[in-house]
């Protein structure tokens, strides 16, 4: 029974690090928000599973935050912002996709390489999870970096914190006050990102980053 | 139940917060925030006198006792500050009235977390900690609701979201080392339980976790090149929060890097801490002093300068031993006071003349005496020349690291010269250029400016025998 145990674990994990490659290339902001449904949805069945795997009810709490407010509640309520600000249609990548698929693969090698390597010793499930989690995170980053859009920015923000969480439950017997702050700390990230994307719609009548940067402090 | 001063530092901030929530108006409520802020300080001192126990979750030791002191000693002054520019700004419209509540209330919720992250027992809740100090600062930097102040507001918000992601992974990856020695459960995320055990971690992992923590953490610090949220964050949201972020949230990142650095040098076999340290202290430091030329915003030029002294601060540390631990720790209050005396002038200066920007500054000696002297002392002082505070912490630092790793120091002196030239070309303009902008005789309490700087200054020329041992002693902790 070990083995299949493993291998639905294993099998959810890498879903996890796919999905994240498929929001990298998604070039419409609505897309964009159902794929990071999708995310969050398998995030909160890899955690469903470790919580049945390991034993840990207190992971179902976690599964559950995953599902109801990350796969469910900020996407709905991202949608509405984004097609009240007339957005929905695109959202331009710095990067051409081609391009950053490659690196994406680039940071999932060296995920795999790293974290394979210093937890030779560990559990053998947590270590592919922490690899993987690596690779999420990082491909997290790489999409705050490769966008100038607001959202998409929050988005590839959130796939990170997913990345954290599922390192988080990979790791055993994790206290749980670290997971409810993860999950907490989501919500007020949210709430804050909220509050700025309506003031950035006041003041700036746009979205884009890279309008924004133009009102750097320190020009004459 | 039974409260402790510890409880005390920690409750003190999060019942006035909540009060401060609740109530209007802005004259009562800034001197109940000054008062909260003197009771916390009350009570941290009285760390020195009855210690309390460490329990699983709080801890107290030579270490934290330096770091709370330091904390609420400047929060309380900075709420001193505070309750007269605040006054200010709301009678020239600048901050809404309905804002006031909302700004008391999260400085005090600062407070908490501040002192949370210092006393905090546990690597996790630390974490949240300073999760929850950043998340209060973005909402303060963006209060204006300006253009300028909610880019600053973003780009700090963005950037050290993804530092705070990176320092949870390493948090993640010092449990997992921590996991086969200490075993499942909330024990294997307890300072002194680590301490104790980090001898048998595994070696790599710790190694992974320590690069992840330095950047995550690193990003709080404000060190190159992960400093990019720094000045906009300082230039733009009010004066009084720049003075405490760059006093004490740079300090309480810092604390947390220390931490982790005393863990990693328990264990044999993991690399040495030491070396990143430098390495990125002393990039810092020369990056921010050839930036201090090109400012063109006081508050800004000030943001660098303290880039400049938080990269000497990790270098001294990262040099590590008895003596050069010291003078980073010396360094590190004298950096705190100073600059933030520098802000309570900058804040002054800029609500006088009602501009940031240096040229619309100068003669400032001239037109506010007071002030502009208030000024030029703080610059000595954060120039490093002697007599004050600052000089002393430098020349020790210098010193004690030349004796190691004389090439490095090389560049270090460069930059502490180069910083010195930069503040002295804005500081002639500022001080004793052409008066220029209003005359208008400044309302301001000039009490924690000067506060600070007698302190500065005396601690250049005196320093009492009962602080050094106590630093000594932290010193030697820090291995």
């Amino acid at each position: 029974m070990h083995g299949l145990t493993f291998d639905i674990a294993h099998m959810l994990a890498g879903s996890l690090v796919l999905v994240s490659f498929i929001e990298l290339y998604q070039d419409r902001l609505s897309a964009l928000l159902n794929t990071f449904a999708l995310h969050a949805f398998v995030l909160a069945a890899s955690v469903a599973w470790q919580a049945f795997v390991q034993d840990a009810p207190h992971l179902y709490i976690t599964a559950l935050i995953a599902l109801v407010f990350k796969a469910i509640v900020i996407p709905v309520v991202l949608h509405r912002i984004v097609v009240q600000l007339g957005i929905h249609r695109e959202i331009e990548n710095v990067y051409g996709v081609g391009l950053a698929m490659l690196v994406g693969i680039g940071l999932v090698a060296l995920s795999m390489v790293v974290m394979l390597r210093v937890t030779a010793e560990a559990d053998p499930l947590a270590r592919e999870d922490l690899a993987f989690a690596l690779s999420v995170v990082l491909i997290g980053l790489l999409m705050m970096v490769t966008r100038r859009n607001a959202v998409s920015q929050v988005v590839g923000f959130m796939s990170l914190e997913n990345g954290l969480v599922l390192a988080a439950t990979g790791a055993k017997g994790m206290p749980l006050v670290v997971e409810i702050s993860v999950a907490f700390s989501v919500l007020i990230a949210f709430i804050v990102i909220g509050i700025f994307l309506f003031r950035i719609r006041e003041r700036f009548d746009t979205v884009d980053m890279q309008a924004m940067d133009k009102f750097r402090g320190e020009q004459r | 139940m039974t409260f402790d001063a510890l409880d005390g530092v920690l409750l003190i901030p999060a019942a006035s917060a909540c009060l401060l929530a609740a109530l209007p108006g802005y004259r009562l409520t800034s001197r109940l925030n000054m008062l909260a802020a003197f009771l916390t300080f009350a009570t941290a001192c009285s760390l020195f006198v009855v210690e309390p126990t460490t329990g699983s979750y709080l801890l107290v030791d030579d270490l934290n006792k330096v770091f709370i002191v330091l904390t609420t000693f400047v929060s309380f002054t900075t709420s001193a500050f505070s309750a007269s520019y605040i006054g200010h700004e709301i009678e020239i419209g600048r901050l809404k009235l309905g804002y006031v509540r909302f700004y008391h209330a999260m400085y005090q919720v600062l407070m908490f977390a501040m002192n949370l992250a210092l006393v905090a027992n546990n690597i996790g809740l630390m974490w949240v900690a300073i999760e929850l100090a950043t998340l209060t600062t973005v909402l303060m930097v963006g209060i204006y609701r300006t253009h300028e102040a909610l880019e600053a507001a973003w780009k700090y918000f963005i950037l050290g979201s993804v530092g705070i992601a990176l320092a949870l992974f390493g948090t993640i990856l010092i449990y997992m080392a921590a996991l086969p020695v200490i075993g499942e459960g909330p024990n294997a995320m307890v300072w002194t339980i680590l301490v104790a055990h980090a001898a048998r971690f595994d070696p790599d992992l710790l190694n992974v976790a320590f690069v992840f923590l330095l950047l995550g953490y690193g990003t709080k610090v404000g060190l190159a090149p992960l400093h990019a949220w720094l000045p906009d964050a300082h230039a733009e949201g009010p004066t009084p929060i720049s003075a405490v972020l760059s006093g004490l949230l740079l300090n309480v990142a810092l604390y947390a890097l220390l931490r982790f650095k005393m863990l990693l040098a328990l264990n044999p076999i993991a690399i040495a801490p030491g070396p990143l340290m430098v390495t990125m202290g002393l990039i810092s430091a020369i990056f921010a002093a050839f930036m201090l030329y090109r400012r063109r915003d006081i508050k800004r030029m000030f943001a660098y300068s303290s880039i400049e002294h938080m990269g000497i601060i990790v270098f001294a540390f990262g040099v590590g031993g008895p003596l050069a631990n010291f003078a980073g720790l010396l360094h590190m209050t004298m950096h705190s006071l100073t600059k933030s005396a520098i802000f309570f002038a900058v804040g002054h200066i800029a609500q006088v003349k009602g501009s940031q920007k240096i040229s619309d500054l100068s003669g400032l000696t001239v037109t506010h005496p007071v002030l502009g002297w208030g000024l030029v002392l703080g610059v000595i002082a954060i120039a490093g020349l002697p007599p004050l505070g600052i000089f002393m912490s430098e020349f020790l630092v210098v010193s004690s690291a030349f004796a190691r790793q004389p090439w490095l120091v090389l560049f270090l002196v460069c930059a502490i010269l180069v910083a010195l030239g930069g503040l002295f070309i804005k500081l002639n303009t500022i001080a004793f250029g052409e008066p220029r902008g209003s005359t208008a005789p400044s309302q301001a309490s000039y009490v924690p400016m000067f506060a600070h700087l007698a302190i500065v200054f005396v601690a250049g020329i005196y320093l009492p025998p009962m602080l050094v041992a106590g630093f000594e002693n932290v010193a030697r902790l820090l291995g």
